[in-house]
């Protein structure tokens, strides 16, 4: 192929390539104007502290200073060669094929019951769908814990009536991934409807209009028309549902913790095993390869869904 | 424009009840109607306890045969003088701290995502698509694994122990400025875009005068979230203050149910913690809570008063 080029197409072709550049800098300038400041912040706090982590992941430490690169993969061999390893990462497995479907569902399901007939019920209920949010970390730990103690709960009647009378029968290893989801769902579900409630907000009116005339019912609308618009807003909660439930940590932390003194394992997630790894043995470097490796999942987790959605698609790209 | 929106507004929230059962039909009605009652007994039953749980002795929490009821405006008072008093007014100094570093937190967030959430949807640059991968990859950085890094970084800027380790950090928010891009991407018209551009408008003026005004259920939903997600940081925090006169709220909270002799184990030998079930945590969780549901009630008004309802006439 290069042999039919002549020698001066050859400069030719960089010039122009070069000058292409630089006519894109400029015609760009204003984009990356615009980014800038995230991109900076992004290096900052994103991109720069998880190199380091990386780095810390085949580093050993003596005395309490680094040695970089000493550790070789010594690192990822102890943490992933723990008796503990499999075990937390089932149960997480298990967690995320409880948590992620139902509460998608579920917040599409009410988003869209909600949009039905707009107004103020509507509005009231969306607001007290969403007070829950406010109570998160170890208030709703503190919270869920009373509820699910049948002596003193709310539905302690219910419990009963279904032969739980004591919070162990309740909270035991097995039901985790079902209390977890409970826990994240009352306290996640209301933000996420009013945020799948605002993306309904950017559907044109006329659109809907016209199924209106065209003789569609409420529940036509909702399932030809609004869901098929919905779907960037449900990519985008399942990639951050699954990326958030990939660190499920204050939860199962709090529950094994002296003062609830559960009947949970003490490390049920990887992301404690992490912590445990960091802040009780002080081995940083097994605790960035176990990070790694809970990253690598989440990753692979979004980009299936990205590419089978074509979400980077959006918009300006269409 | 706007007159003409808010009548759209009123004539939607006023859709006749009988127009819409015949939409629904009468099951369809009924089968609304009880999913979302059942939600709400779900969502907010927990939480008139946890208000009742204020008025209540730790013996009425057990001895009433009916969960939610109320103890004594007595016990009230108690809470909140228990709480106000806690170490010389501690947590009036941590509920400042709190309000200011989300309140810089928010703004400075908002400045940096929405734009750059802008331009990924509607610009084709080069780096673009890299962009959204990075933007990907750091909101997926387990919390673990961030924590050392940051903490380092922070030290060598000497920022430990003051607001700005909970404030800067907190201003990288990859989840707005996805949220921004997933917004201006399903939402805004490529006509009007193109339409301002053709009429000679630069970048910067259909971003600023285009783009952000069309924006403002987006602002209430970043607003939101933003707050939210800053007024109940954890963990970063935690990390970062060790002095508890720079504490916000969570890490305060957190201290203060780790220091008070009820709750510590042993006090109440029982499982379940129920010893935690004290007036005065319900009250210390309620200042958690106020404040959230005030900024979100503002907040849903902005997201529901703007629309692109108009935009594009045929």
């Amino acid at each position: 192929m290069a042999t039919s080029a002549t020698p001066a197409a050859l400069p030719l072709t960089r010039r122009s390539r070069l000058s292409r550049l630089g006519i894109g800098w400029r015609r760009h300038r204003i984009s990356y104007l615009l980014a800038l400041p995230y991109i900076i912040f992004m290096a900052i706090f994103g991109i720069g502290p998880a190199l380091y982590a990386l780095l810390m992941s085949f580093s050993k430490w003596s005395m309490g200073t680094p040695q970089y690169f000493a550790a070789g993969l010594d690192n990822y061999k102890l943490a992933y060669g723990d008796a503990r390893f499999f075990q937390v990462f089932g149960n997480l497995l298990e967690f995320l094929i409880v948590s992620v479907p139902l509460g998608i569902g579920l917040v599409v399901l009410l988003a869209l019951l909600l949009d039905m007939r707009p107004g103020r019920f509507s509005s009231a209920l969306r607001l007290l769908y969403f007070i829950p949010g406010a109570v998160t970390g170890p208030a709703l730990v503190l919270l869920v814990i009373c509820i699910l103690d049948p002596g003193i709960s709310p539905f302690g009647p219910i419990f009963n009536f279904l032969g739980a009378t004591n919070f162990d029968a309740l909270v035991f290893p097995g039901s985790l991934p079902f209390v977890f989801t409970i826990m994240g769902f009352f306290s996640g579900a209301g933000m996420w409807i009013a945020i799948q409630h605002g993306g309904l907000q950017g559907m044109s009116r006329e659109v809907l209009e016209a199924a209106e005339l065209d003789g569609c019912n409420a529940w036509q609308k909702a399932l030809y028309i609004k869901l098929p618009f919905m779907r960037p807003y449900i990519v985008y909660q399942t990639i951050l549902i699954f990326a958030l439930n990939v660190q499920l940590f204050v939860e199962p932390q709090l529950l094994t913790s002296t003062w609830v003194q559960a009947n949970v394992p003490p490390q049920w997630a990887p992301n404690q095993l992490a912590y445990s790894y960091a802040f009780d043995v002080g081995n940083f470097g097994a605790a960035a390869a176990l990070s790694l490796l809970m990253l690598g999942i989440g990753l692979a987790g979004a980009y299936v869904l990205i590419r089978w959605t074509g979400f980077f698609k959006l918009g300006g790209q269409s | 424009m706007t007159g003409q929106k808010a009548t759209n507004n009123r004539a939607r929230s006023r859709m006749s009840l009988r127009r819409y059962l015949g939409e629904l039909g009468i099951v369809g009605y009924v089968i609304r109607l009880a999913i979302l009652l059942v939600f709400a007994i779900y969502f907010v039953v927990p939480l008139v306890w946890l208000l009742f749980a204020t008025t209540r002795d730790p013996s009425n929490l057990y001895s009433n045969w009916f969960p939610l009821t109320f103890g004594s405006l007595d016990r009230l008072a108690t809470s909140w003088n228990n709480i106000i008093a806690y170490q010389n007014g501690e947590m009036l100094l941590w509920m400042g701290n709190s309000i200011r570093y989300t309140g810089l937190s928010l703004l400075g967030s908002l400045a940096i995502c929405i734009p750059a959430g802008y331009i990924l949807a509607i610009g084709h640059f080069p780096g673009r698509r890299v962009l959204l991968w990075l933007t990907l990859i750091t909101m997926l950085l387990p919390v673990s694994a961030m924590v050392l890094p940051l903490f380092l970084e922070l030290n060598l800027a000497h920022l430990i122990d003051t607001q700005w380790a909970v404030i800067l950090p907190a201003m990288f928010f990859p989840f707005g400025v996805y949220l921004t891009y997933v917004y201006y991407g399903s939402s805004l018209p490529g006509e009007l875009v193109d339409a301002a551009r053709v009429d000679g408008c630069s970048e910067l003026r259909v971003f600023w005068n285009l783009a952000l005004p069309l924006g403002r259920p987006l602002l209430g939903l970043l607003a939101f979230i933003s707050f939210n997600a800053n007024w109940n940081n954890f963990f970063g925090p935690y990390v970062m203050l060790n002095n508890d006169k720079v504490y916000n709220m969570p890490v305060g909270l957190n201290s203060v149910v780790a220091a008070t002799s009820a709750l510590r184990p042993g006090f109440n030998p029982t499982p379940g913690a129920t010893s935690f079930v004290q007036a005065d945590a319900a009250m210390a969780a309620l200042f958690m809570i106020v404040p959230v549901v005030i900024v979100f009630i503002f907040s849903m008004r902005y997201v529901t008063k703007g629309a692109f309802t108009g935009g594009v006439k045929g």
